[in-house]
C-alpha cells in the first residue's frame, strides 16, 4: 500500500495554475549555481511525479504546452526506494530526449508500492523536438542525487530535484 | 558567512578547513582563492569540499580551485587524489556527469581585419555545421557498433576516418585516447543516448567561439609564439563541450551501481549520495574506470569531429583550404576526469587516482606526457570565460605539485541560472553584444540570458589567483568576436 495522501487538494493543479497563476513546480534561485533546482508538489504521488516530469520538460523547453501528443511511450519502472523511483522516471524522460529527440509529457501515471518496493506505470505522450516550434532552454544531462528529496508534507507530497544541465 | 569562520587563511591565496570541522574528514580541505573570490564563494563549497575530505584513501588535501562553486557531490573546481593502495575510491561525483567536458583551441592565419567583415556569415556557417541545443544530434552518421569502436579508440578513430590531421592527436591531452577503455563495460542505454551525438555541442555553458589575440592581451609573447600565436590580432577558435548523452548515461549507470554496493559490500558511508563510490581496486571500481575512459574517448572524438566541421566552415567562408588557413590545433584539454598519475607525496612517488571536476590538469615544464613541442613550456591550459569577457591560454608551472598539478577551468558561475534569467533578457543581450562587436547565434534565448557575463566571476581575478597560488601562469587573453552558444 502507498503511504496515505496528505489531505484534499484541487482536482487539477493545471487549472489552479491557470486560475491563480501559481505553479505546482517552482524553479529555485539560490540552491544550485550552475545547475537547475526545482521544487515540485502534488496532493498525491501521481501528481507529484507528473509535476516533476513537467518541471524537467520545462527545463529543456520554454513552453511544455507547445509539445503535441503525436506519439506515445509506456514507461514501467520498479525501485525499492520511492525517491529513486522518481529519479528513474525523470532519467527515462532524459533518455528519450537524447535517444529519440523526443519531448514527453506524462499523461497518466499509477504509482504502487509500500513495504517491499515501489513501481509505476506511466503513459507519456509527445513529439520530436522541432527547433521552429519548441523554444529551447537547457539540454538536461542528468538528475543528480544531491539533496534529492521526496517527502510527505501536511498538504501532500513534495520533491526537491537538482538537474545537471 | 557562518561556514567561512571555520576557515583559516594559510597564505595569501590558500584557505584551509581542518579535520575537526566535520566528523569523518580524513584530510583537511583547501580552497585556492584570493580574498575577494573566497568571500564571494557560495557556502556550499565549504560543505562540499569537506565532504570530499571524508572519502576513503584521499591524500594530502581535498582541494577547490579559485573558480569553485556549488556542484553536486564534489564542488565544481574540486580536486582529490586517492591512493588505490590505501583503499582509495573512484567516484563519478568527482568527475561529473559530463565526462571529459573540456576545451579545444585552434589557431588560424587570419586576422581581425579579414574576419570582422565576414563574422556574421562565419558564425552562421559554424551554427549550421555544428549542431547545438537540446538533444542535438546528426553531425556524424555512425552505427551503434561503430560507436562502440569509437569510444574505445577516441579521437584517433576520427582521424583514421579522415576527420582530422595526424598532428591533432599529438596536440590532444593523452593523444585523444585513453588506454583501457572497454566498451563491454558500457550499457546499451548509454550507446542509445550517444551514438547519434558525435560532433555536437550540447547546450548550457557549451559554446564555440571565434576570438582574437589582441597585442595588448599577450602576457608572454615568447610563450604565445611557441603556440603559433605571433601575429597581431590573429584569429583563433575555441570550443567547450563534453561526452554528451553517452557520458551522462555512463556516470548515471555507475552512480546507481555504486549506491547499491557501497555500504553493503564495502562498508563505505558517505555524506551525500552524489559521492557514491567504490574502491578503485574492486570489480565495480575497475568497471567504472574502464567505462569512464570510454566517456573520455567519446569526448575527444566529439571535439575532433567538431574541429573537422569548424575547418570546413572556415574553408567555405574564406574560400581557402583549412591547410592554407593554417588551422592547426593549439591544444585540447579535459576538465572533468579521473586519471592515474604519479605524484610525489611525503618525498616518495605514489600512483594516485586524481579526480578533477571542473579543474584542469596543468603539468609543469619537462613532465612526461606533454607533447614534445610544448615540453619546455608546460602543459597548455585553456580557461574558458563567459561570452562577454574573454578566455585565457595558460601553462602549468613547477610549483603546481601542491595541487597535483591542477588549476582552474573557467570563470566559475557566481549567480544561479534562474536568477540570471530574471536579470537579463536573451534578445536584449544579443543586441547589446552585437553593438559591442560580438556576434552571437543561439537556438535558446533563455539559455543566452543564463550565460550573461555578469552571472560569472571575473575571469581576470580567477586567472590571477591561479598565478599567485603557483598553479599556472597566463600566456594570452583571448577576446570573443563571435559565438555559437549551445
Amino acid at each position: 500500500m502507498l503511504p496515505q495522501d496528505g489531505g484534499s487538494r484541487p482536482k487539477s493543479r493545471h487549472s489552479e495554475r491557470r486560475l491563480k497563476g501559481t505553479m505546482p513546480y517552482t524553479f529555485l534561485d539560490d540552491i544550485a549555481t550552475a545547475d537547475v533546482a526545482f521544487e515540485a508538489t502534488g496532493g498525491n504521488l501521481e501528481e507529484l511525479f507528473k509535476e516533476a516530469s513537467e518541471a524537467t520538460l520545462a527545463t529543456m523547453i520554454e513552453e511544455p504546452d507547445s509539445v503535441k501528443p503525436r506519439t506515445e511511450r509506456w514507461i514501467e519502472l520498479e525501485n525499492p526506494e520511492l525517491d529513486l523511483l522518481l529519479f528513474d522516471l525523470l532519467q527515462e524522460l532524459i533518455f528519450y530526449k537524447d535517444a529519440e529527440q523526443l519531448l514527453l509529457r506524462v499523461i497518466q501515471i499509477e504509482v504502487h508500492g509500500g513495504g517491499c518496493g515501489f513501481s509505476l506505470r506511466a503513459l507519456a505522450r509527445g513529439e520530436k523536438l522541432d527547433p521552429d516550434r519548441h523554444q529551447q532552454c537547457a539540454d538536461v544531462k542528468a538528475v543528480t542525487l544531491h539533496d534529492f528529496i521526496v517527502e510527505k508534507t501536511l498538504r501532500g507530497w513534495r520533491s526537491l530535484v537538482i538537474l545537471d544541465v | 558567512m557562518a561556514q567561512q569562520q571555520n576557515v583559516k587563511r594559510i597564505s595569501e591565496n590558500v584557505w584551509e578547513v581542518s579535520t575537526d570541522f566535520k566528523e569523518g574528514m580524513n584530510v583537511p580541505a583547501r580552497i585556492i582563492a584570493s580574498e575577494k573570490l573566497f568571500r564571494e564563494m557560495d557556502e556550499a563549497v565549504i560543505d562540499q569540499v569537506t565532504n570530499v575530505a571524508t572519502l576513503p584513501g584521499i591524500v594530502k588535501y581535498a582541494y577547490c580551485m579559485p573558480d569553485g562553486h556549488f556542484g553536486y557531490g564534489f564542488p565544481i573546481g574540486g580536486v582529490a587524489a586517492m591512493d588505490p593502495a590505501a583503499g582509495g575510491v573512484i567516484s563519478p561525483g568527482g568527475i561529473g556527469f559530463d565526462i571529459n567536458c573540456g576545451m579545444r583551441l585552434v589557431r588560424t592565419n587570419l586576422t581581425l581585419d579579414e574576419v570582422k567583415p565576414k563574422i556574421r556569415e562565419l558564425i552562421e556557417a559554424l551554427y549550421r555545421r555544428v549542431p547545438s541545443g537540446v538533444g542535438s544530434s546528426g553531425a556524424l552518421k555512425v552505427s551503434r557498433r561503430q560507436f562502440r569502436d569509437l569510444v574505445e579508440e577516441g579521437a584517433g578513430w576520427c582521424v583514421r576516418k579522415g576527420y582530422g590531421w595526424p598532428d591533432d592527436l599529438e596536440l590532444t591531452e593523452s593523444r585523444g585516447h585513453m588506454e583501457g577503455a572497454d566498451a563491454s563495460k558500457i550499457s546499451d542505454r548509454s550507446v542509445e543516448r550517444g551514438f547519434n551525438q558525435v560532433g555536437t555541442l550540447g547546450s548550457g555553458n557549451h559554446y564555440l567561439e571565434v576570438q582574437v589575440v589582441r597585442p595588448e592581451n599577450v602576457v608572454d609573447p615568447e610563450g604565445a609564439a611557441r603556440f603559433g600565436l605571433d601575429t597581431p590580432n590573429q584569429i583563433v577558435v575555441m570550443f567547450h563541450c563534453g561526452s554528451r548523452g553517452f557520458g551522462h548515461q555512463v556516470a548515471t549507470d555507475y552512480l546507481r551501481l555504486f549506491l547499491n554496493v557501497m555500504a553493503s559490500k564495502y562498508g563505505i558511508w558517505i555524506r551525500d549520495r552524489e559521492l557514491a563510490c567504490a574502491p578503485f581496486d574492486s570489480p565495480e571500481g575497475q568497471a567504472y574506470f574502464a567505462a569512464m575512459k570510454c566517456g573520455l574517448n567519446m569526448s575527444f572524438a566529439n571535439r575532433q569531429i567538431i574541429l573537422h566541421h569548424v575547418r570546413e566552415a572556415f574553408s567555405e567562408v574564406f574560400a581557402k583550404s583549412p591547410e592554407k588557413l593554417e588551422m592547426e590545433m593549439v591544444y585540447d584539454v579535459s576538465h572533468n576526469t579521473a586519471k592515474l598519475e604519479t605524484h610525489q607525496v611525503d618525498g616518495r612517488d605514489r600512483e594516485l587516482l586524481v579526480h578533477r571536476k571542473g579543474a584542469t590538469r596543468a603539468f609543469a615544464p619537462g613532465m612526461p606526457e606533454l607533447p614534445a613541442r610544448y615540453r619546455e613550456l608546460g602543459q597548455p591550459v585553456i580557461i574558458g570565460g563567459s561570452m562577454e569577457t574573454g578566455s585565457y591560454l595558460l601553462v602549468g608551472v613547477r610549483n603546481g605539485s601542491e595541487t597535483f598539478f591542477s588549476t582552474a577551468h573557467g570563470s566559475g558561475r557566481a549567480m544561479s541560472r534562474t536568477k540570471a534569467r530574471k536579470m537579463w533578457k536573451g534578445r536584449d543581450l544579443q543586441r547589446d553584444l552585437e553593438s559591442r562587436g560580438i556576434y552571437v547565434r543561439t537556438g535558446s534565448y533563455r539559455g543566452l540570458a543564463e550565460e550573461a557575463g555578469g552571472a560569472y566571476k571575473d575571469i581576470d581575478d580567477v586567472v590571477d589567483a591561479t598565478r599567485r597560488a603557483g598553479l599556472s601562469r597566463p600566456i594570452v587573453r583571448l577576446v570573443p568576436i563571435g559565438n555559437v552558444k549551445g
